[in-house]
């Protein structure tokens, strides 16, 4: 089991968010959160990272079997849990290459490695953009500065690429997107689909579950899943709309 | 240069003060205290011909006239001169032939700091003047830059070798009536560089003095002049440290620099005394005087400046733009963090027509720190179709510090353009999270987005000093963000 997150409970600003998750995501598999806007699914994202402006309030989350209620929001990354932002914020200055170098050496450091020479970082980033379609000019820009939507979730994809995290959740990677961005989003995803990582897309629409074919489809509404299945779920909510899932719960 | 930028990230560590040691060498110092008799031991222990003790008289009897100024923002314990030591100079056996006879406690100081004075072991083109407390010990590459006909030396030899063009330059552009302080140091200043390059030389190395306070008790007042003459360039740099000490220490510094027509003059400072303690304790009060004039047509001085020591720092690096199409610049990024004080700018004065200047400021504030930006761009009625650019950005840690800018603008023609474009902002929540969810911690994040936000100034410094830099940046700020 890689995470399992039992009767999970946050709030902001005493307001509670997350009433009760339950998940369990293994090795291997990819699990699709989805629901209407304002039921929690970035929260959630936000809390498995380990953002402070959230409390958890109770239950618990375990990755690789350890309270992640202990860690840091670094030492959660270098245990390998990615996010990917939906709103990707600006580092005036910093290149690219400056920020995913800092960030491997970190995490090699943290797994009792040495840190990558110039030469074999260089060559590392070379093949991590050949393989998520970046092309080359995007790493010497500063962090996200100038950039536009779709080149931003790009570089959330890339940066994911870089850092093979065990689990990456990607918080409505998709939104904002042109069919082409889509396209190379989804196929950075696939191609680093592995047998001992997973991942959490959570998505608004059913497109991008199109390209990125889900284990499990979840629904998130106030702050609960309140229906769990396998890929047909994303078309019975497509077809249906949330109102089916609203009038379900209130039944 | 992505790869170099990564090596300097690689090499950004963290640590308090690195420089805060005193060495243990036998000294020589000046009666305590200051009057005219202790003008006479100075002018007297360098040998000096009559006109510099005449000059260093006039420049006394001048000061007692005046009053230390109070316009800066900058809140300044009252500084009792007669408990200072204004000479202070390592005792040393015989006059210096060779490196073999440099006291190898001073060498191993200056190792320590990361100077080596051994040309053997230098392996980028760098030559260097080391300056301890009061004089200098030892200025290498000094053979190999007269073949140039460049003139690199301590300012006591230039005073025995090359007294005419002392003569000549010293106090042209900053008189010892210009301030409280430039009086101060024209008086009882002991030593400094002096660089002179002759017509048409484009000096192969860099030029670099390091100064390094280490009595107790002792003021620095250090003085380097530049000349560079018709189509000469040079790239000097300047770096400075001293020991962790309870009390503050004086330095009172004035740089002069003269370009003539098509000369270029690029000056880097990294400085970083000692700044004191986390409640204000000890530290350098900075008190400096730098002023550049671009005398001929199509001339250039540009000023870059990294200020992270210092308890106060006073200090307005300056244009004085008398040819015409001639070009002034100032870049700067100045920290405070803790107690620490800033009050630093440039003057542009735009003098000839076409003239152009630009001014890039980046305050970094932590802690309880106050930094003020202070400039003055002046445009006067024959400087027509100047132009000036002044951009000041100030970034906060935290909600106790203060940032300031200050900016006068005087025009008095109406075919020249005046920008000023200024920002402040603080380091957000989001971007901190944004890397530490990419596993870097808060300290390196911090290191991180500081120097991004300080990059434009921190290029424009040669590569020995940027890596340096760099690393300053994120030492200063330690701690400040909790």
């Amino acid at each position: 089991m890689l995470l399992s997150i039992q009767n999970l409970h946050a709030s902001i600003n005493g307001k509670e968010i997350l009433k009760g998750v339950n998940l369990e995501v293994n090795k291997g598999e990819v699990h699709a959160i989805m629901g209407p806007n304002g039921t929690g699914k970035s929260t959630l994202a936000s809390v498995i990272a380990g953002r402070e402006v959230f409390d958890v309030t109770a239950g618990e989350i375990l990755f690789k079997g350890t309270n992640l209620q202990k860690l840091s929001v670094e030492e959660r990354a270098r245990e390998g849990i990615f996010l990917g932002f939906q709103y990707p914020v600006e580092i005036p200055g910093v290149s690219i290459t400056n920020f995913m170098r800092t960030a491997v050496n970190e995490i090699r450091k943290y797994k009792g490695l040495d840190p990558l020479s110039g030469g074999e970082f260089i060559r590392f980033m070379e093949e991590r953009k050949k393989l998520v379609e970046i092309t080359s000019n995007l790493t010497n820009r500063s962090v996200n500065e100038g950039f536009s939507g779709g080149e931003k979730k790009k570089n959330e994809i890339f940066q994911m690429a870089m850092l093979e995290p065990a689990l990456a959740i990607l918080d409505e990677t998709d939104s904002g997107l042109d069919i082409d961005a889509l396209r190379i989003v989804a196929n950075g995803v696939n191609k680093l689909r592995r047998p001992d990582n997973a991942f959490v897309v959570i998505t608004h629409y059913q497109r991008l579950l199109d390209y990125i074919i889900p284990d499990f489809v979840h629904v998130l509404f106030q702050g609960r899943i309140v229906k769990s299945g396998g890929k047909d779920l994303a078309l019975e909510l497509e077809e249906k709309g949330y109102d089916w899932i609203k009038k379900e719960q209130e039944a | 240069m992505e790869s170099d930028s990564n090596k300097i990230i690689d090499e950004v560590t963290r640590g308090d003060y690195k420089y805060g040691f005193v060495t243990e060498i036998e000294t020589e110092f000046a009666p305590i205290g200051l009057c005219e008799d202790t003008i006479r031991y100075i002018s007297d222990k360098k040998r000096e011909p009559g006109f510099m003790l005449e000059f260093r008289l006039k420049a006394y009897r001048h000061w007692l006239t005046m009053k230390q100024p109070d316009w800066a923002h900058l809140s300044i314990d009252p500084i009792n001169f007669q408990d200072i030591i204004f000479y202070a100079a390592p005792k040393k056996k015989k006059d210096l032939s060779s490196l073999d006879e440099v006291d190898p406690e001073l060498l191993a100081t200056f190792n320590k700091l990361g100077i080596s004075l051994d040309e053997q072991k230098k392996l980028s083109g760098v030559a260097v003047d080391a300056v301890i407390d009061s004089v200098s010990v030892k200025t290498t590459f000094t053979e190999t830059l007269a073949k140039y006909g460049i003139i690199f030396c301590s300012f006591s030899e230039a005073v025995q070798n090359h007294p005419d063009l002392v003569k000549q330059y010293m106090g042209s552009v900053v008189p010892y009536t210009d301030n409280y302080f430039a009086a101060l140091n024209s008086a009882v200043f002991s030593d400094g560089s002096f660089c002179f390059i002759p017509k048409g030389v484009h000096c192969p190395v860099e030029l670099s003095t390091y100064f390094r306070i280490n009595a107790a008790n002792t003021g620095q007042f250090e003085r380097t002049l530049i000349v560079a003459e018709e189509g000469a360039y040079v790239s000097y740099m300047e770096g400075c440290t001293a020991p962790q000490r309870d009390e503050n220490q004086l330095h009172a510094a004035i740089v002069e620099i003269v370009a003539m027509k098509d000369a270029s003059v690029k000056y880097s400072t990294v400085q970083n005394w000692y700044p004191g303690d986390k409640n204000g304790v000890g530290g350098i009060y900075n008190f400096v005087t730098k002023r550049g004039i671009c005398k001929g047509s199509n001339s250039k001085i540009s000023w870059t400046q990294v200020e992270t020591g210092s308890a106060i720092t006073w200090k307005y690096p300056s244009c004085i733009l008398m040819g015409d199409n001639s070009v002034g610049e100032f870049y700067s990024v100045a920290v405070t963090n803790n107690q620490q004080q800033a009050d630093t700018g440039t003057k542009m004065m735009h003098l000839g027509k076409n003239t152009k200047s630009t001014i890039v400021s980046k305050g970094i504030s932590a802690g309880k720190s106050q930094n003020s930006y202070r400039g003055l761009v002046r445009v006067s009625k024959n400087a027509t179709n100047s132009r000036n650019y002044s951009q000041c950005d100030s970034l906060l840690l935290g909600s106790l510090c203060g940032a300031h800018t200050w900016p006068y603008i005087q025009v008095e023609n109406k075919s020249s353009i005046v920008e000023h474009e200024a920002t402040t902002s603080k380091i957000s929540e989001d971007q901190l999270f944004y890397c530490q969810q990419r596993g870097i911690d808060m300290e390196s994040a911090i290191g991180l987005i500081v120097n991004g936000y300080a990059k434009e100034v921190l290029r424009q410094l040669p590569m020995e000093f940027a890596v340096e830099a760099q690393k300053l940046l994120s030492i200063s700020l330690e701690g400040s963000v909790g």
